[in-house]
C-alpha cells in the first residue's frame, strides 16, 4: 500500500514538471516577440500589452490542466 | 506538515436540506455587494460624477471601447456588453476579496473544523456554471446568425460529399472530391470536439489559476511564514484580474466568432 501511495506523489510530479515545459517554452516566445515588436514600434504598447496578457493566458492553460491533474492526484 | 487542502468546497450549515458551502456563501456575499454598489451608484447618478462614479464611468468607458473594438458594430457590442462585462467584474471581485486578511478564521461545526474563507472561483461547481452561461450563449448567437441548417450544416457538412456523388451521376468518377468530402465531415466533427473543448479549457483555466494560488500560498506559509508568501500573493493579485480579464475576453471572442461568417460561406453563396 504504501508503495501505491509513493507512486501516486511521483505520478503528481511528473504531471505537473512535463506538462510546464511546453507552456514554460510557449510563454517564453510570446513575451520574447511582444517585446521585440514594442521595441520596435513604441507606439504600439498600449495595443500588444492586453494581447500579451490573453495569450500568455491561454499558453498557460496546459500547464494548468496538468496542474490540475495533479492537484487531483494528491487531494481528489 | 498537515495540509487541509480539498477539491470540493466544505459545507459550513445546512438550511433545510440545501447544504450551504462556504465558497456558496461568498459568492453571495460577492453578489449582494456588487448588486449594492452598482445600485447606489445608479440611483446617486449626478450629472457631475463623484470619486467612485467617475472610476466607474471609466471602467465601463474602458470596457465597451474594447468590446467595440473587437466586435466592431455598435448595436451588437452594446448588447454583448452587459454579459461580459458582469463576468468580468464578478470573477474579479471574487477573486480579489480573498486578499482581505483573515482568511485563517476557523468555524467549529459537528464534524470539525471548517474555513470560513474560500476563494469562490476555487469550487469548480460555480466556474463550470458561468462557462455553461458563456458557452451556450455563444452556440445561441450561431444559431441566430447563420440560421439553424446554417448552424448543423457547420458540424455535418456533406456538401463535398454531394459534390461528388453529383459528378458520379453524371458519369465522371473523381476520387479527390471523395476524399474531400471525407475531409468535409471529418473536420464538422472534429469542430464538435472544439466545441466540446472550449467548455472544459475555459472552466479549468479559471478554477486552476485560484485554486493553484490558494494551494500555493498555503504550502509557502508552512515552508517559511511572513515573508516568502509575499511574492506569490503579489503574483496571484495579478492573475486574480488578469484570469477575470481572460475568462471575459474568450468569452467575448466566442460570441464574435459566433457572429461572423467565414469568407468561405460567403464565397459559396456567392456561388451557389
Amino acid at each position: 500500500m504504501e508503495e501505491v501511495e509513493g507512486l501516486k506523489y511521483i505520478a503528481a510530479a511528473l504531471s505537473i514538471g512535463l506538462g510546464a515545459i511546453g507552456s514554460g517554452i510557449g510563454e517564453g516566445m510570446i513575451a520574447a516577440k511582444a517585446l521585440e515588436a514594442i521595441g520596435r514600434n513604441p507606439e504600439a504598447g498600449g495595443k500588444i500589452t492586453p494581447l500579451i496578457f490573453v495569450t500568455m493566458a491561454i499558453t498557460e492553460s496546459t500547464a494548468i490542466y496538468s496542474l490540475v491533474v495533479s492537484l487531483i492526484i494528491l487531494f481528489g | 506538515m498537515e495540509l487541509n487542502i480539498s477539491l470540493a468546497p466544505e459545507i459550513l450549515f445546512k438550511i433545510g436540506s440545501f447544504p450551504v458551502s462556504n465558497s456558496f456563501f461568498w459568492m453571495v456575499v460577492v453578489s449582494i455587494s456588487l448588486m449594492i454598489l452598482i445600485l447606489t451608484i445608479r440611483y446617486k447618478f449626478k450629472q457631475v460624477p463623484g470619486r467612485t462614479q467617475a472610476a466607474f464611468e471609466i471602467l465601463i468607458e474602458g470596457g465597451l471601447d474594447f468590446v467595440q473594438s473587437i466586435i466592431e458594430d455598435k448595436d451588437i457590442a452594446k448588447k454583448v456588453f452587459p454579459l461580459v462585462f458582469t463576468l468580468f467584474l464578478f470573477i474579479m471581485l471574487a477573486n480579489l476579496i480573498t486578499f482581505i486578511p483573515g482568511s485563517a478564521v476557523v468555524l467549529e461545526s459537528g464534524e470539525g473544523k471548517v474555513s470560513l474563507f474560500r476563494a469562490v472561483m476555487s469550487d469548480y461547481g460555480i466556474v463550470i456554471v458561468m462557462t455553461l452561461v458563456a458557452v451556450i450563449t455563444a452556440q445561441i448567437v450561431a444559431i441566430i446568425s447563420f440560421g439553424p441548417f446554417g448552424y448543423l450544416g457547420k458540424y455535418f457538412n456533406f456538401s463535398g460529399m454531394k459534390e461528388f456523388f453529383s459528378e458520379l451521376f453524371r458519369g465522371k468518377l473523381k476520387f479527390g472530391l471523395l476524399a474531400q468530402g471525407f475531409l468535409d465531415i471529418f473536420l464538422g466533427l472534429m469542430d464538435i470536439v472544439g466545441e466540446i473543448a472550449k467548455i472544459v479549457s475555459l472552466s479549468f483555466r479559471l478554477f486552476g489559476n485560484i485554486f493553484a494560488g490558494e494551494v500555493l500560498g498555503m504550502v509557502m506559509l508552512f515552508l517559511m511564514p511572513w515573508f516568502l508568501p509575499l511574492p506569490f500573493q503579489f503574483l496571484s493579485l495579478l492573475t486574480a484580474v488578469v484570469q477575470a480579464f481572460v475568462f471575459a475576453v474568450l468569452t467575448l471572442m466566442f460570441i464574435s466568432l459566433a457572429l461572423k461568417i467565414d469568407d468561405e460561406d460567403l464565397n459559396e453563396k456567392a456561388t451557389v
